[in-house]
C-alpha cells in the first residue's frame, strides 16, 4: 500500500489543482453545523469538522431527485412518454468524509446494485465520485463505530484514507480512483514507515470510543420471536415518527416516486421517505400493515438489526456514526435497542434487559 | 445500464367495465413499439406497475396470460389518485407499463398435480391469467383435476361473466361459483361465502394438489382454518400477497415483509414461507 505525504502548506495548491479534473466537494459550515457543499473558487473543506449535521447520503442520494421528464401535450409526438432526465456525471470528489460515512455506501449499494436490478441513478452517481477521507482523531461521544462494523480509521468505502500528522497528512492510497486524484493534485511525496504510523494513530483514536452494540447473537435469534418481543411497547413509547433519525442516517435508503406536473409538463421523482410515517406503507383500502408508532419503530430496527443482517450477512445496517442517538428528540437510543436484542431470549425476556 | 424505473409505452386499446358497480375495468393495452411485447415476457401470478404520465404508478396483477398474445390486459379496481384517473381515460390514450414484477406461482411444481384456485372479489385477475394458461391445449394435460372455486358479493360483482360461464360448461374444469347473496331467482350456482364453500367442494387434501388462494384479508382470514381443517398442508398452499409499493424492484423498502419483498420475493408465498415472516400485509 502507497502512502503520501503532504505537507499542509501544499494542502490548498493541491486542491486548488485538483478542481481542474473534479468537481470537490466537502464539508462547509453554515451557522451552527456543517454540511457537504461544492467547494467553488478554492473554498476549502472545514477539516476540522468533527462531523456533518447530516449524512453525506444526498451526494450520492439526492432527497429529491428527478428520474424522468414528460409531456402532456398532445400535439408533441413523444407525449405521455417518459424521457430520462440528464445528469452531470463528470468526475467529483468528496474531500473530508468520515470513514463511518464512507462505508455506509458501501452498505447501501447492496440495496442498489442487487443481480437483478440496477438503480441507475444511484450507481451513476457513486461510480463518478472519488471519496477521499479524513480519519478520525476525537471521535464524538455517541460514536460507536468500532462496534459496528466500522471505526476511525476504516478503509472500506474510500479511495484515500488521510491521517491528520500534525504538520503534513499521511494519505493512504487505496484505490486507482483514489491515486487518479492525487495525481490530479500533485501530491507524489511518498511517505516512510507510514503504515506504522498511521496505525498507531488508529489504534489511539478507537480507544477513545466508549460505548458500543453487542451484536453476535442477532442473526442466530429466530425472526418471529424478536418480532413478538414485549420490549417494543416500551421502546417505542416515546417515539413520535418524527423521522429524524431515518433521514440523519446514512444507511437509510428508503423512497417514494411522485410525478409532479406544471401545466402540460412535469417531472417523476424519487424523494426520500421514511419507515417512521404511516403514509408509507398505507394501502388504497385503508388497511395499514404498519398501522401503530409500534410496528414502524420496530420495522426500523428490525431492519437494521436484523433482516439486514439475515439477507446480506454483512453484519448491521448501521456504521456507528451516531447521528440518530444525537438528533432524537426523545433520546430513543440504538445501542441500547441493539442490546436488547441481541441479549434477547424468548424464555426468559425480562432477565435479559439490563 | 438499463433503467428499471423506465415504463414501456403502451396505448389503451380497450376498456370494458367489468362490474355493476362500475368500479372495476378492464383495459387492454398494446405496446407503442412491437418489440416491447417480446421483453415483456411473463408468467401467470406477475405483476406490473402501471404508469400514467402525470399522476404516478400502481401495482397491478396482470389478468391476461401468456399463452395470448398481441396485449396484456389488467382489471384495475377504482380507489386512489392513479387508479380513479385511469377509470377516466379513453381508448387511444398513451400511458406507461413497467415489468414483469415479482414471482409467479410454481407451475413447475404444480405440473402433474391437482389444482385448487380459491379467489374472492376482484383478487381474481391473476387467476383468470392462470386457469386461461391452465386450459391452453399445450398446458392442460400437465395438470391433473382443476377446481375453481370463486365468491363475489353479489352475480353483478363477479368478473369475467362471460369467460366463467363458458368455463362452466367445460368438462376438465370443475367451477364452484358462489355469491354472498342473491334476489335473483334463476340463479343456478352457489350461495354462501368462498370459505364454507370452500369446505363442501374443494377435494381432499394430498401430496397431489395444491390450493392457491387470492382474496380480501378476511377471505384469507376464514378460509385458511377450513384448508387446515381438509389437512392442506402449510407447503401446499400457495398465496398471493398485495403491500404498498412503488419501485416494485425491491428497493424503495415500503412492501417488505420481515426480509422479503413482497415486490421482488413474492408477491407469491408458500403458506410455510408466510409462517416465518410477520404478518405485515
Amino acid at each position: 500500500m502507497k502512502t503520501i505525504k503532504i505537507e499542509k502548506g501544499q494542502w490548498a495548491p493541491g486542491l486548488e489543482k485538483a478542481a481542474k479534473a473534479f468537481r470537490l466537494i466537502g464539508p462547509v459550515k453554515e451557522k451552527d453545523f456543517h454540511s457537504f457543499k461544492p467547494l467553488a473558487n478554492g473554498a476549502l473543506p472545514d477539516l476540522t469538522c468533527l462531523n456533518t449535521r447530516l449524512s453525506p447520503k444526498s451526494l450520492v442520494y439526492p432527497q429529491s431527485e428527478v428520474m424522468f421528464t414528460y409531456s402532456l401535450d398532445e400535439s408533441r409526438e413523444d407525449h405521455h412518454q417518459l424521457k430520462e432526465a440528464v445528469k452531470d456525471t463528470s468526475p467529483r470528489a468528496v474531500v473530508g468524509i468520515r470513514p463511518c460515512d464512507a462505508k455506509a455506501f458501501t452498505l447501501v449499494r447492496l440495496n442498489f446494485d442487487t443481480p437483478e436490478y440496477q438503480d441507475p441513478y444511484w450507481l451513476r452517481a457513486y461510480e463518478s465520485t472519488t471519496f477521499i477521507g479524513l480519519g478520525c482523531t476525537s471521535p464524538c461521544s455517541a460514536c460507536f463505530c468500532t462496534s459496528a462494523g466500522c471505526g476511525p480509521y476504516h478503509e472500506e468505502g474510500l479511495d484515500v484514507l488521510l491521517a491528520d500528522a500534525g504538520d503534513h497528512y499521511l494519505a493512504r492510497v487505496l484505490t486507482d480512483k483514489g491515486a487518479k486524484f492525487l495525481d490530479a493534485a500533485g501530491w507524489k511525496t511518498a511517505a516512510k514507515d507510514a503504515d506504522k504510523t498511521v496505525a498507531a494513530m488508529a489504534r489511539a483514536a478507537e480507544g477513545k470510543i466508549t460505548s458500543f452494540v453487542q451484536t453476535e447473537n442477532l442473526k442466530s435469534l429466530p425472526n418471529n420471536d424478536l418480532y413478538s418481543a414485549t420490549f417494543w411497547e416500551e421502546v417505542s413509547f416515546a417515539c413520535i415518527n418524527c423521522g429524524t433519525c431515518t433521514y440523519s442516517c446514512p444507511t437509510c435508503w428508503c423512497f417514494d416516486i411522485q410525478d409532479e406536473t406544471r401545466g402540460a409538463s412535469g417531472v417523476r421523482m424519487k424523494n426520500w421517505d421514511s419507515c417512521m410515517y404511516p403514509l408509507f406503507t398505507l394501502h388504497g383500502t385503508g388497511h395499514n400493515p404498519r398501522g401503530t408508532k409500534l410496528h414502524r419503530v420496530r420495522q426500523r430496527f428490525m431492519h437494521k438489526l436484523k433482516y439486514f443482517v439475515d439477507k446480506y450477512d454483512r453484519g448491521i445496517q448501521c456504521v456507528g456514526c451516531g447521528r440518530c442517538v444525537r438528533l432524537c428528540p426523545v433520546n430513543i437510543d440504538i445501542r441500547r435497542v441493539c442490546n436488547m436484542m441481541n441479549g434477547f431470549a424468548a424464555s426468559g425476556e425480562a432477565c435479559a434487559i439490563k | 445500464m438499463q433503467n428499471p424505473y423506465l415504463p414501456y409505452p403502451v396505448r389503451i386499446d380497450a376498456i370494458s367495465v367489468e362490474t355493476e358497480d362500475k368500479n372495476l375495468k378492464t383495459f387492454k393495452f398494446v405496446f407503442l413499439d412491437p418489440a416491447d411485447e417480446q421483453k415483456f415476457a411473463y408468467r401467470a401470478g406477475q405483476f406490473a406497475e402501471l404508469s400514467v404520465t402525470g399522476k404516478g404508478e400502481i401495482p397491478i396483477g396482470i389478468a391476461s396470460s401468456p399463452t395470448e398474445k398481441g396485449f396484456v390486459m389488467f382489471t384495475v379496481n377504482k380507489v386512489g389518485l392513479v387508479s380513479s384517473f385511469l377509470h377516466s381515460m379513453k381508448v387511444g390514450d398513451v400511458m406507461g407499463l413497467r415489468g414483469p414484477m415479482g414471482n409467479w406461482y410454481p407451475w413447475e411444481r404444480m405440473e402433474g398435480k391437482n389444482v385448487v384456485i380459491i379467489g374472492g372479489g376482484f383478487a381474481f385477475t391473476t387467476l383468470r391469467s392462470s386457469i386461461i394458461y391452465m386450459l391452453h391445449p399445450e398446458n392442460r394435460k400437465k395438470f391433473k383435476d382443476i377446481h375453481v372455486i370463486y365468491g363475489a358479493r353479489t352475480p353483478g360483482m363477479l368478473l369475467y361473466r362471460e369467460e366463467l360461464a363458458a368455463w362452466e360448461r367445460r368438462d376438465d374444469i370443475h367451477m364452484h361459483i358462489t355469491v354472498d347473496g342473491t334476489s335473483d331467482p334463476n340463479w343456478k350456482y352457489n350461495v354462501g361465502f368462498v370459505p364454507a364453500i370452500t369446505e363442501k367442494k374443494a377435494p381432499p387434501a394430498g401430496s397431489d394438489t395444491y390450493a392457491i388462494v387470492c382474496g380480501p384479508p378476511i377471505m384469507i382470514k376464514f378460509t385458511q382454518p377450513v384448508l387446515d381443517k381438509l389437512g392442506y398442508a402449510h407447503d401446499k398452499i400457495i398465496m398471493s400477497l398485495e403491500n404498498r409499493m412503488k419501485c416494485g424492484i425491491g428497493m424503495c423498502g415500503r412492501c417488505n415483509i420481515g426480509k422479503e419483498f413482497v415486490c421482488k420475493d413474492g408477491p407469491v408465498f408458500t403458506l410455510e414461507q408466510l409462517n416465518q415472516t410477520p404478518r405485515e400485509y
